[in-house]
Order: structure tokens, then C-alpha cells, then sequence
């Protein structure tokens, strides 16, 4: 068996001052380069989830935190949050409040800076990154000038610009516009098969990601409820009832099972337009 | 009635972020705002309830230019909920964040406790009311910023990206809400990248590109278009797609439709 990058292990957490716990019995295993995509309704525990892999929680957050978290062979509740964040690279649900420096291409080059790099080193990584996600030209603006998408992309080149194993994204494409936020989300896929970057990506929009993903867990209520390939959790009767965001595609499918006499699992349009010219011709 | 003529706005020199802009809103319309990110979806909401004004070209909300009053006059008319809903709230708790205009507008107290009560129960945000808004998570602070303006009672509700950290159970929810004041006589305009959720519920849908519209109408015939979606980086709602490959006559964005359409394409073979 290989050594997982991500274990958690009986983990229960409770926000100080909150009487309900916001986790509750976690046990996650992560493979090193699987992508693993999460979701659930809102407010069941995806960002604490987040904030458990790269250590903010205990570290920064405090309240009741039972059980052990192990990324990267590191004890996040033993390992400073500054050493974790160069393995762990997280982008926030809300990225506008973290961004602080005076200009986008400093802010790309704070993290880098901080890994005791040479400067030619850091320089080619920003470069890289702002060009990745498409904003090279926004690299002189300050942070505060830019419109909701513009900001997300920053913190995007931001987290790419670290180089990080593993890569925990809290709805990364929330304020980007579709094309962007393919273009974000089949990054991820590449740096997950070509660098083997562990990927683990928060989304609500299921029909962006269901096919790029190996795997798809569902939290409700502070608890993982399903865990599989996408194909088997998006067609179980539990995760339809749950409210998440069903794609039309496997709506579509659902429905002309039944009158085609056989169990449809189709995750794109691509699958199910060519099962029909198929059944055409 | 919102009559935008011919708005152009700059943050800074050189890069316009409106471009002439020329919009008809009319009374109880419910319409979507879509376009690329920086297209200028945001600056131009934000020109609703006077937050900024024109530079050139005008804005008129209910025939008043929008230079000629003050934002605390047309805030009573056009709510506007911010995109980051953080910029929004500031109250110790839920329900004083959502009390907190009706009482600025001097509404007398049984009124608001029903308005809000109303809005905590619209929003799936009972169990939250002694909350800090600060300890929500991303969806649930979002929830609290629409319910914010959407318990006020402005005859203009203008929404930026209010689907954002919702699933589908509370966009199903906003969608109706939404709706039912659409219905008796609200105007609703909401900008979204969220393209299924405006194929599913949005009947008028405005794409802007470059600080520009680019197009204007019906959503199902413009989210078919394929020109006007590649010029504002918009992408095909899953259904318009399948449309296209399976060859179908009439492309929709409607489930049911598909489905018949594809039993009959399939039904027609099997004999
Ligand atoms: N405060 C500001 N100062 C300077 N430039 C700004 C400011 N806010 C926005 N801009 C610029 O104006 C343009 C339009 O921005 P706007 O926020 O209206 O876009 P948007 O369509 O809402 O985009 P998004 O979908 O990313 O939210 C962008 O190029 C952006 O960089
Ligand atoms: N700082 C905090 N203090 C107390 N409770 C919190 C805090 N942050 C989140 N919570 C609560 O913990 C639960 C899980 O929140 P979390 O942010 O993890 O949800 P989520 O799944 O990310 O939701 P969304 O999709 O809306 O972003 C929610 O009930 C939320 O109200
Ligand atoms: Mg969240
Ligand atoms: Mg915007």
C-alpha cells in the first residue's frame, strides 16, 4: 500500500463558542495524486473540512478538535500553519480578504519569497502562474481594483506560484466566468496527471468537474455520507435527495433509463450524444 | 421603469469599464446580466442605485436621474446586494443585520419582527439568528446579505452573483422566492456566471462584453447562440450542447423537452 499524503483518523471539531460540532466521525484517506472532489449542501462542513487540511484548524481557529490529521507525513496539530502552507496550498472560498499586497505581481511573489528562493526562480514563477490563469496584463493594478473574477484568478496564480503538493481549492471558479473556470478546473486535471499534485477541490457546480474527478465525497451535516467515482455517487438515490446540484446530463440519463430498458450513468453530453447516434444508427 | 442611455464610466484613465452602454428595463421585468469576468457587470449595477454615477449618458430609475438624488434616497428603491457579501455585513447578529435597514427606515417594530421572521424562514436561516454573521459559512453569509435588502421591500432588487456557495436545494429556493416577487410587481435583475441557473429560471437575459451589451432577449433563443456565447466567454448550458450534437431541429435548455425529444428520435428507430 502506498503512504497516504492526506489521513484524518476519529475526527470530531466544534468551533469555540459553537455548541454543535462542525465534523463529526471524519476518517479520509487520500492517495498521493488522486483528485478528489467535495460537496454537499451549504453549511455542512466543506470549508472546516479545508481548514483541517491545512492546519488552520486547531492551529489558528482553536475549539474542540478530537482525532489526528497527517498530510505529507506532517502532524497538522503539532506543525506551525507557515510550514504547512508549503505543502498544503489552499485557495479561500472568499479570496478578496486574503489578498493584502499593493499590487497583483507582489502578491503572486509573497509566498515564493517566503520559501527562500533565488530571485530569477521567483520571478519565472510568477510569471508562469499570472500567465496560467490568463491576468498578466493586470500584474501593475492593486488587488482592490479588480472585479470579483479578476481577484479570484489572483489568488489562484498565487497558490500555483508555491508549487505545492497537495492543492485544496474551497469553490475556486465561484466568481469566474465559465470559460475561465474550465479552463481553472482542467488545470487542476493537468498538474494532477502530469505533476501527480494531490487535488482536493470544492465545487457546487457538479456538471464543470464530475468528469475530470476520480473520486467524489459528500459531506451533510458534518459527516462524510458518500464517498466513490463520481458515476456511483451522483447516480445514488441518497446524494440526489441531499439537494446538490444533480448535472441535467445525469437528470436526462435518469430518466430515459427506464425507456431504453437499461441503467444510464453518462457524467458529459459528449457520452450520452454518442450512446444516442449509436442507438440511431 | 430603469432607462440607461449611452453610460460610459472609467475607474482610470485610458480603460473604460462602461463603453456606452444602452439598457430598457421595464417595470416587474426579471432579467439576467451574464458576460466575462471585468466585462463590467458590477460597475454597472453599481450605477443602479447611484453608488456611481455616470460619466457620460445617464441613468434614469423611475424617471429620476440617478446624479439628481442621493444613494440613501434610491437605496429605499433599488436594493442592490454586493457580490462579497463581507462588504455587506457588519451587525453582531443575523437579526440584527436584517433589522438593521428597516429600523434606519423607520418602520415600527411589529413590522419588523414579521419581515424578518419572514426573511430567516425564506433563507433557511432560523437556526442562525443569534449568530454572528462572521461565523457563517460562505453560502450562509451570502444567504444573510440577500436577505438583508430582499426583507426591506425594494421595488428594485438588483442581486450580484447571489448564487455563489449556494447548492442546488437553495438556489432552487432563491429561484422561487425570487419569482413570487417578480410576480407581484418586483423588479429583478440578477448578474450571474451561473448559466443553468438562468437557463432554468430567468426569462430575459442581457450579455454584456468589453464594458458593452452585446445582446439582448429571450434566454432560450440566446443561450443557443453560439456566436454571442464564444464573444462573452459564456458557456453552453449542458442541454444547448447535447442539442448541437444529437442534431436536434430545435435546441432547447429544457429537461423535459430533451427528453421527449430524444424518446421520440429513439422511439422512431427502434421500429
Ligand atoms: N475599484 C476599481 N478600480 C479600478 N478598476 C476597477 C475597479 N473595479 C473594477 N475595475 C475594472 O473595471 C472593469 C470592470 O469591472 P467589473 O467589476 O464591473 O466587472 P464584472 O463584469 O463585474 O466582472 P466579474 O465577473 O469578474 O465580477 C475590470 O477591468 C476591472 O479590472
Ligand atoms: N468560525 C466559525 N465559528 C462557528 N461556526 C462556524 C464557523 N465557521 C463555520 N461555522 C459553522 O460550521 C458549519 C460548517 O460550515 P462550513 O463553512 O464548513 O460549511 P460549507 O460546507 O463550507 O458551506 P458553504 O457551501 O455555504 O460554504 C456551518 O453550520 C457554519 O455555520
Ligand atoms: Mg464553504
Ligand atoms: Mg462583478
Amino acid at each position: 500500500m502506498v503512504l497516504a499524503i492526506i489521513e484524518v483518523k476519529g475526527l470530531c471539531y466544534t468551533y469555540p463558542e459553537s455548541e454543535t460540532p462542525s465534523l463529526i466521525d471524519i476518517d479520509f484517506r487520500a492517495d498521493p495524486g488522486e483528485f478528489v472532489l467535495v460537496t454537499g449542501p451549504s453549511g455542512c462542513g466543506k470549508t472546516t473540512f479545508c481548514r483541517v487540511l491545512n492546519g488552520l484548524i486547531p492551529n489558528s481557529y482553536g475549539g474542540d478538535f478530537k482525532g489526528t490529521v497527517v498530510v505529507d507525513g506532517m502532524l497538522t496539530a503539532t506543525t506551525p500553519v507557515y510550514e504547512l502552507a508549503q505543502h498544503v496550498g489552499l485557495v479561500f472560498q472568499n479570496p478578496e480578504n486574503e489578498l493584502f499586497c499593493t499590487t497583483v505581481e507582489r502578491e503572486v511573489a509573497f509566498g515564493p519569497e517566503n520559501l527562500a528562493l533565488s530571485r530569477e526562480e521567483i520571478m519565472m514563477r510568477v510569471e508562469e502562474a499570472l500567465e496560467t490563469v490568463g491576468i498578466s496584463h493586470l500584474k501593475e493594478k492593486s488587488p482592490e481594483e479588480l472585479s470579483g473574477g479578476e481577484q479570484q484568478k489572483v489568488a489562484i496564480a498565487a497558490l500555483l506560484a508555491m508549487k505545492p503538493k497537495v492543492l485544496v481549492l474551497d469553490e475556486p471558479t465561484a466568481n469566474l466566468d465559465p470559460v475561465s473556470a474550465k479552463s481553472v478546473l482542467e488545470l487542476m486535471y493537468r498538474l494532477n496527471e502530469k505533476n501527480g499534485v494531490t487535488v482536493i477541490l470544492v465545487e457546487h457546480r457538479l456538471e464543470m468537474v464530475s468528469n475530470l474527478v476520480d473520486r467524489c465525497i459528500v459531506f451533510d451535516a458534518g459527516r462524510i455520507i458518500a464517498d466513490g467515482a463520481p458515476r456511483e455517487v451522483l447516480y445514488s438515490e441518497k446524494v440526489s435527495e441531499l439537494g446538490v446540484g444533480i448535472p441535467k446530463i445525469v437528470q436526462v440519463s435518469k430518466h430515459l433509463s427506464e425507456f431504453v430498458g437499461e441503467q444510464l450513468r453518462f457524467l458529459s453530453s459528449d457520452e450520452l450524444a454518442s450512446y444516442i447516434r449509436g442507438r440511431r444508427n | 421603469m430603469i432607462r440607461i442611455e449611452c453610460v460610459t464610466y472609467s475607474y482610470s484613465e485610458g480603460i473604460s469599464a462602461l463603453d456606452g452602454v444602452d439598457l430598457e428595463i421595464g417595470d416587474s421585468e426579471l432579467l439576467a446580466i451574464v458576460g466575462e469576468n471585468g466585462a463590467g457587470k458590477t460597475t454597472l449595477v453599481k450605477h443602479l442605485n447611484g453608488l456611481l454615477k455616470p460619466q457620460h449618458g445617464r441613468v434614469l430609475v423611475e424617471g429620476i436621474d440617478t446624479r439628481e438624488t442621493t444613494v440613501a434616497t434610491l437605496a429605499r428603491k433599488v436594493g442592490l446586494v454586493f457580490q462579497n457579501p463581507d462588504h455587506m455585513l457588519f451587525a453582531e447578529t443575523v437579526e440584527k443585520e436584517l433589522a438593521f435597514a428597516l429600523t434606519n427606515f423607520g418602520v415600527p417594530p411589529e413590522e419588523i419582527a414579521k419581515k424578518v421572521e419572514w426573511a430567516l424562514i425564506e433563507f433557511s436561516l432560523s437556526n442562525y439568528r443569534d449568530r454572528s454573521p462572521f461565523t457563517l459559512s460562505g453560502g450562509e453569509k451570502k444567504r444573510v446579505s440577500l436577505a438583508s435588502v430582499l426583507c426591506y421591500g425594494p421595488k428594485i432588487i438588483v442581486l450580484d452573483e447571489p448564487t455563489t456557495g449556494q447548492d442546488n436545494l437553495q438556489k432552487t429556493r432563491l429561484a422561487s422566492t425570487l419569482t413570487r416577487l417578480n410576480r407581484q410587481g418586483e423588479t429583478v435583475i440578477v448578474v450571474t456566471h451561473d448559466i443553468e441557473f438562468v437557463a432554468d429560471f430567468i426569462p430575459r437575459v442581457v450579455v454584456m462584453s468589453k464594458g458593452r451589451v452585446i445582446a439582448d432577449g429571450p434566454t432560450e433563443e440566446i443561450l443557443v447562440r453560439k456566436d454571442i456565447m464564444d464573444a462573452s466567454s459564456i458557456l453552453p448550458p449542458q442541454l444547448a450542447e447535447l442539442s448541437w450534437e444529437i442534431g436536434l431541429n430545435t435546441p432547447s435548455i429544457n429537461t423535459a423537452m430533451i427528453v421527449e425529444e430524444i424518446r421520440h428520435m429513439l422511439g422512431r428507430t427502434n421500429k
